[in-house]
């Protein structure tokens, strides 16, 4: 029988779980996912984890709840640095402990270290790690991470051509399926925040299919090309933001007031955010620089109400679209 | 000639106020944080930002108000949020339309150049570099006499026979310690202090409690965030160590990690391995490191919000299970009320001191 290992769909699973699973089937291991978020799971995380925890966090409790009965290890790395400048959020960093020392009746925890800083070769080390645990060969681990690295290089591309991660994992595992592309539509907003948020269609309340069919494109910091925000610097500030994904939320504000590629922008938090409580008032000092594109910032939690958000929505789209038309008429 | 303040952490602006005076700077002193101090934090401060940068903002718009026009503050490389509220400050500030000079100390060890660059902007008086030194080593000594007598204001406390009396003693030791100058004088004024806050009559047969307190450093230094809840456990019969003091928690982060610190991390590293910023495994650490010690209770304290903090928090109940410790955790933010947390507290000793009274056997239960 082979080995199971869980995946959580939760945190990172929307950045790199083609990577980790092409690793994975590569060496042999059968990958469990806990599926989309539901109800039920995010009340077994609400249940599980503390009071205080943001909601993604909580809806990680959630996921680890729902496949820890179904599997042999459970897959959570503490990804500390993957670029030499930014770390995770600390919750990140601590991910593994607080599973491991609240949860009961887990399966054994695959919780390697990842952090780039400590040399070029940091992260073949760390699949080398799961690999001896898991009982591959050295160099079937590394024949497997190099094409688990094509493969998130290809599905990267995707992302960068304006899929989103669900239509691009799905393109991924049917090479030769044609997806529809979304019509041009006649607004196009930027909605920024963290992945684990934007594309988790149960948290952020179908966000981005409620702006789809108001007809409304959506471009999120994950369609930007990385060089393109590697040069906005700093932003202007002293320092970086500190956390990997603040850091590029904040850098593809700035791409995008600049550039006046979109008619809006929304920013989609979490209550109780750590990192966002900077970022957000960071990308609202951009925001006031340039008035000619609104900003707005959608909050959710685990109480958010379908009809609150739709409405907020629909009020930030008739302004945005009239502005615009407005202005056409002026000119 | 410009106005310098700086963030004021429970007592140590006296040291501070010395050290830059020295330097031939003109000194704002930072007021104790009140409710006006918070009204104006909130009302300018990210929602979710955490407690100690509310107070903070609070603190700077009130001494802008009192003529200051330069802020020194500490920097910090992350993860915790701390480490940018430094720039949040001071694009807030500027968006309010002060324009206000920002003086951020990074950690020498990591940024030798930086801290040479600003020692050398606070240096308006040109003293020279050994004067500097002397400066610094005196402010230092001060603040360590400082914390000298709250440690033991802490334990002289719960033993008081007249209720007060050691508060009053405290007040005014530290009027003492802020008189000295040179450094015998500050040795002096020391020893006098100690020996002022040893002589208060207590009674020796009381059954003392000890609890120790971990957190985050801001809301465990500045008594006016954590609603002195040192002075209202000494009150309940408690005798309180604190695992945070600023001198040893600035000699950690600015020289050498000390080997008492070793210890702590090595504590924590069954439950946390990983430095999670703030003082999330400091935390989990001394838990366990006081439990050891033979102590009856420990209590966290944390701003709302603190990401390091939650991390530990969500391991503690292990760890209190494992090393059979109860721990009681507040999440402070501008909301907390003084009577709810006295309660809380009451009760949690109430527990506390039951346990230790079965585990006796022999004595009766009272009160």
């Amino acid at each position: 029988m082979t080995v199971k290992v869980g995946i959580p769909n939760a945190l990172l699973y929307y950045l790199y779980y083609p990577l980790w699973q092409a690793f994975f089937n590569e060496i042999g291991v059968q990958v469990v996912t806990s599926g989309k978020t539901t109800k039920d799971i995010l009340n077994k995380g609400v249940r599980e984890a503390l009071a205080d925890a943001c909601v993604p966090v909580k809806l990680f409790f959630g996921h680890i709840m729902e496949i820890k009965d179904h599997v042999d290890y459970l897959y959570i790395p503490r990804v500390v640095c993957v670029n030499r400048k930014t770390v995770y959020c600390p919750k990140f960093l601590g991910l593994p402990d607080m599973i491991r020392h609240s949860v009961t009746g887990i399966p054994p925890i695959i919780d390697v270290r990842m952090d780039t800083r400590q040399g070029h070769f940091a992260l073949l080390k760390a699949y080398l790690e799961i690999g001896k645990l898991l009982g591959a060969s050295k160099i079937s681990v590394f024949q497997a991470y190099q094409k688990a690295n094509r493969v998130l290089g290809r599905y990267n591309n995707l992302l960068r051509n304006g899929w989103n991660p669900h239509e691009a994992m799905s393109l991924l595992s049917k090479p030769g399926a044609v997806l529809e592309k979304p019509p041009n539509l006649g607004l196009k907003f930027a909605v920024l925040g963290y992945p684990y948020n934007i594309y988790d269609s149960f948290i952020s309340v179908n966000l981005l299919e409620k702006l789809r069919r108001l007809g409304v494109g959506v471009l999120t910091a994950e369609n930007i090309s990385p060089i393109s925000l590697v040069l906005q610097k700093n932003c202007g500030l002293p320092k970086r933001l500190f956390w990997t994904f603040s850091d590029l939320a904040l850098k593809a504000a700035h791409f995008l007031f600049k550039r006046g590629m979109v008619d809006g922008v929304l920013h989609l938090t979490a209550f109780g955010c750590g990192p966002d409580s900077l970022l957000n008032k960071f990308i609202e000092f951009e925001a006031k620089k340039h008035r000619n594109i609104p900003f707005m910032t959608l909050m959710i939690d685990e109480q958010t109400g379908e009809a609150g958000i739709s409405t907020r929505l629909e009020a930030f789209v008739d302004m945005v679209k009239r502005r615009k038309e407005a202005l056409a008429c002026q000119k | 000639m410009p106005k310098i303040t700086f963030p004021r952490m429970g007592e140590s602006y006296r040291a501070f106020k010395m050290l830059l005076e020295d330097l031939g700077n003109e000194v704002v002193v930072p007021p104790r944080p009140s409710k006006r101090t918070l009204d104006l934090g909130i009302r300018y401060a990210p929602e979710f930002a955490c407690f100690p940068l509310k107070i903070l903002m609070g603190t700077y718009l009130e001494t802008i108000e009192m003529g200051a026009d330069t802020i020194v503050t500490t920097g910090g490389v992350g993860p915790c949020r701390a480490g940018e509220y430094a720039m949040l400050h001071h694009k807030i500030l500027k968006d309010l339309g002060h324009d206000i000079k920002m003086i951020v100390f990074e950690p020498p060890r990591l940024h030798p150049v930086n801290f040479i660059k600003n020692l050398w902007a606070l240096n308006k008086s040109g003293v020279s570099i050994r004067g500097v030194v002397a400066h610094i080593r005196r402010a230092w000594r001060k603040l360590q006499a400082m914390d000298k007598a709250e440690q033991l204001s802490h334990v002289m406390r719960p033993r008081e026979i007249n209720r007060g009396d050691t508060t009053r003693v405290y007040r005014k030791v530290l009027g003492w310690i802020d008189q000295a100058y040179s450094f015998e004088q500050i040795i002096e004024a020391e020893s006098a202090a100690m020996e002022a806050l040893g002589s208060i009559s207590q009674d020796s047969k009381r059954i003392i409690l000890k609890v120790g307190i971990v957190g985050e450093i801001y809301v465990l230094l500045e008594p006016a965030s954590n609603l002195e809840v040192e002075e209202t456990l000494g009150n309940l019969g408690v005798e309180v160590e604190r695992s945070m003091f600023l001198t040893g928690w600035a000699k950690d982060n600015t020289w050498s990690e000390t080997t008492e610190r070793l210890t702590v991390k090595e504590a924590a590293s069954p439950y946390l391995p990983e430095l999670v910023g703030g003082h999330g495994r400091d935390s989990i650490g001394n838990t366990i490191l006081y439990a050891k010690r033979g102590f009856d209770g420990i209590i966290q304290l944390a701003p709302f919000t603190c990401i390091p903090e939650i991390v530990a928090r969500t391991i503690l109940p292990r760890v209190s299970k494992d090393h059979d410790i109860a721990v009681l955790t507040f999440f402070l933010d501008e909301q907390t009320g003084k009577a709810g947390m006295t309660t809380r507290l009451e009760a949690f000793v109430d527990l506390l001191r039951r346990k230790k009274l079965f585990g006796r056997g022999a004595e009766p239960l009272t009160g």
